[in-house]
């Protein structure tokens, strides 16, 4: 290469590095950051401030994408021209609509996720806070309510308001806060009965994300209240079999007649406790007692069904004791430990049977139960036997030892004795 | 005719085609010395007795033994849990195994304090060593077959220990092992070792031992040849010439009948440890999961493990373990060839230096084992 050429070689070198350089420059321009990063006033500062795990950063979605304007131009004047579309901070009431912009455009959400849905809108629209918005309500909950109106993260995130951790606590922002909620006369004791139920401590104490809050009875962008008597459609997205025993009884009906809430009339809602026995049959805490009187035939069922829970109950807890005394004994049961282990299965499908109000379907269901637990004393009353039997014939094996031993001894003896 | 009568035409029918005159002599003439240091001598046979059980309870448990991974444990559960007796065999197999242990260590020290092993019985001594090493390894090999969580993670630990050792330690770990990690193929030829060729050896071996210990006689300890005690020798019909003191008593059948009580007091303990702590079944083993807090390995080498995890990582420029293992192997060795050095044996006398060196190990082993029993740390 001569000198010529190698000059022109590096000088092509350098107009390439100089203008991709700007290219890099102008793509990375957005006057909104540069200015509000630096603003003293936090409201204004704190929006540019985006996090790397933004999902509208993440896909170069930016300031002027929702408030319009011109954030190429470092001129306030242009950048901020209402006649260029700027429209500062949006109104609440508009702000579902100005998220649907994009939101409910399936076309244009395709190009991010084929499967995203979009009727997030129409959805909302039908919700209590919707109807509510729509009549121009400030206070009610709109998208940014629930997901912020920056930084929001994917729903995935833990960080997210409505990750499902994070959502019982989401909602209770507003509706356990009296003073907010004071001009809607609905209660604001959900969150706390929800924290003591068996659903709120799967979630929030152990941490188990498929146990249901708010959103799964509820709703979440059509949040509203459940009616009263399709609530077992809501229960039985998980009990299915319970509730598929319920509506087969002649429960289903009875509720229906009379409007009377589903699971909730015996369950309750929000604070949803694991259930005793307690409130099966005729006792201080039975549920049945709530509507059958003594002289009525329920009343006898439910004492019937009660007694013959109770049964297998008592059943198993004498095959676990006499299967402990075998263990202790250091005999093996774990045949017997296998049939009291299924005859528990037994105990909680009988406790699921319960559902469909029927002595002869819960019996059954008993029934099967109380012929393992019988399984597991036989297993467990021979592992005893055979216990007894082995220390029998230790004892016998331990006396013959020793009388032969002082015979060998005597002979030992006589004859060195010679 | 009466019995003496079937028995001297039985014997005039062996006579007419055998030279058993040896055997004749072991019966009739063979003496064996009496004095206070008399009882160390029912060790050795209390031990053949416990290896004869072993061998009995081994052939009944292998009727139902499976020895692949995915069959071994629930193959012993079996045997525990649904064969008749099985429980009983298996535990009397298990005891037996550790009696044995106990009572070969008893043999073999009480044999090293006695200066037995001293001229003309070395080959004695070298044989009873080498059944040392094999009872030894038939107990660290059958310890795996249960398959067992404990057994499967003490033996991952033990063969790990092996490997360490430079240059032949990751080719003697592939070999024990059957491949790099402790698996089916290790069960597989744990159990042909256990059952096959540890025992063939032992057979071997103790042929030899027993032999040795036929043809020269018991020998008497140092301690009380400066006694008073009157020395004689008796020379036998086949020529061999035997030590004999007196006072001393007939092998047959005083010394017989004497070993016979012995076995039947072992027989008695071994059957109180069977029914009263009869041997556990563990959990099952999921050779995935992380090596358990407390794995140990048998007792019997707990002296040596919680002496390895003494010694400091670095000794010099050398590694702790390897230096360790090493010591060990040499400890063997000079256990093996003890005889041949003792110079002082040689010449029939006791050396002080041996006995302290005796006690020192024994309380070494004794305040280890304690020790590593007691010892919750990884």
């Amino acid at each position: 290469m001569d000198k010529k050429s190698f000059f022109k070689y590096v000088f092509f070198v350098l107009i390439i590095i100089f203008f991709s350089h700007l290219s890099f420059a102008a793509e990375a321009k957005n006057s909104c950051l540069a200015c509000h990063k630096g603003l003293d006033d936090k409201r204004l500062s704190e929006p540019a401030n985006f996090s790397q795990d933004d999902v509208h950063a993440k896909i170069n979605i930016s300031c002027a994408d929702c408030h319009a304007g011109d954030s190429s131009s470092d001129d306030i004047s242009i950048a901020m021209d209402a006649t260029k579309g700027f429209i500062g901070k949006p109104q609440k009431t508009d702000i579902p609509k100005l998220c649907a912009k994009c939101h409910s455009d399936s076309d244009y959400m395709k190009r991010y996720d084929p499967n995203i849905p979009t009727d997030q809108l129409a959805k909302f629209e039908v919700s209590q806070h919707g109807k509510l918005n729509m009549q121009g309500d400030k206070k009610t909950a709109t998208c940014i309510s629930c997901h912020h109106s920056h930084n929001i993260l994917p729903v995935n995130n833990p960080a997210s308001p409505t990750y499902a951790l994070n959502v019982p606590n989401t909602c209770a922002k507003c509706h356990s806060d009296k003073e907010y909620m004071k001009e809607y006369g609905i209660p604001t004791n959900q969150i706390d009965d929800y924290k003591e139920s068996v659903h709120g401590q799967a979630l929030l104490v152990k941490g188990d994300r498929s146990s249901p809050s708010c959103k799964h009875c509820h709703g979440n962008h059509d949040a509203g209240l459940p009616r009263a008597i399709y609530v077992g459609n809501i229960c039985s997205q998980c009990h299915a079999l319970t509730y598929e025993l319920f509506s087969k009884s002649p429960h289903k009906a009875a509720h229906d007649k009379l409007g009377i809430p589903e699971c909730e009339a015996c369950h309750g809602n929000h604070k949803i406790m694991k259930p005793s026995d307690d409130m099966l049959g005729i006792g201080g805490d039975a549920v049945c007692v709530k509507c059958h009187s003594a002289s009525s035939k329920g009343f006898k069922a439910a004492l019937a069904i009660k007694n013959s829970v109770e049964d297998l109950k008592t059943d198993i807890a004498q095959a676990r004791e006499l299967t402990a005394k075998a263990e202790r004994l250091g005999m093996e049961v774990e045949d017997a430990l296998f049939d009291i282990n299924e005859a528990n299965n037994s105990l909680t499908k009988a406790r699921t049977y319960i559902h469909s109000f029927s002595r002869e379907e819960v019996d059954s269901v008993v029934n099967a139960g109380k012929s393992l637990t019988k399984k597991a004393n036989e297993v467990a009353q021979k592992a005893i036997d055979n216990f007894n039997f082995r220390r029998k014939g230790y004892t016998f094996a331990i006396v013959l030892i020793f009388i032969f031993s002082l015979a060998l001894y005597a002979r030992i003896r006589i004859l060195e004795k010679k | 005719m009466d019995v003496y009568a079937i028995k001297n035409s039985l014997i005039k029918w062996f006579e007419g085609r055998y030279h058993i005159e040896p055997f004749e002599d072991i019966i009739t003439k063979k003496q064996v010395p009496l004095h206070k240091h008399s009882t160390w001598y029912y060790f050795g046979g209390i031990t053949l007795f416990l290896f004869i059980t072993q061998i009995i309870t081994g052939i009944l448990l292998l009727f139902y033994y499976k020895p692949t991974a995915n069959a071994a444990f629930d193959s012993v559960k079996f045997i525990t849990t649904k064969v008749e007796f099985g429980w009983l065999i298996r535990s009397i197999h298990g005891w037996s195994a550790n009696l044995m242990v106990f009572t070969v260590f008893v043999h073999l020290f009480s044999t090293f304090f006695l200066r037995a092993y001293r001229p003309p019985r070395e080959l004695t001594w070298v044989t009873g060593v080498f059944l040392f090493f094999l009872t030894l390894g038939t107990g660290f090999t059958g310890y795996l077959l249960p398959w067992n969580e404990l057994s499967f993670f003490a033996t991952k630990v033990g063969t790990q220990i092996a490997g360490s050792l430079p240059h032949i330690g990751g080719f003697l770990r592939t070999i024990l092992r059957g491949g790099e990690e402790v698996s089916d193929a290790t069960l597989g030829r744990f159990f042909a070792f256990h059952i096959i060729i540890l025992p063939l050896g032992i057979f071997a071996v103790l042929g030899l031992h027993l032999a040795f210990v036929q043809l020269q006689g018991m020998s008497i300890p140092l301690s009380l040849k400066d006694s008073k005690e009157k020395k004689s020798t008796l020379r036998l019909r086949s020529g061999l010439v035997v030590s004999e003191v007196e006072p001393s008593i007939p092998f047959f059948p005083n010394f017989l009948l004497r070993d016979i009580l012995a076995w039947t007091l072992a027989l008695g303990v071994l059957a109180s440890l069977s029914v009263y702590l009869p041997a556990e079944l563990g959990k099952k083993v999921d050779p995935f999961a992380p090596t358990p807090v407390g794995i140990k390995p048998e007792w019997y080498f707990l002296w040596m493990f919680q002496a390895l995890k003494l010694i400091p990582g670095k000794i010099f420029i050398f590694d702790g373990e390897v230096v360790g293992i090493l010591g060990f192997g040499a400890m063997g060795l000079i256990l093996l060839i003890l005889p041949f050095i003792d110079i002082w044996s040689r010449k029939e006398k006791r050396s002080v230096f041996l006995t302290l060196l005796g006690v020192f190990m024994l309380i070494f082993i004794i305040v280890m084992t304690v020790w590593g029993l007691m010892d919750k740390s990884r």
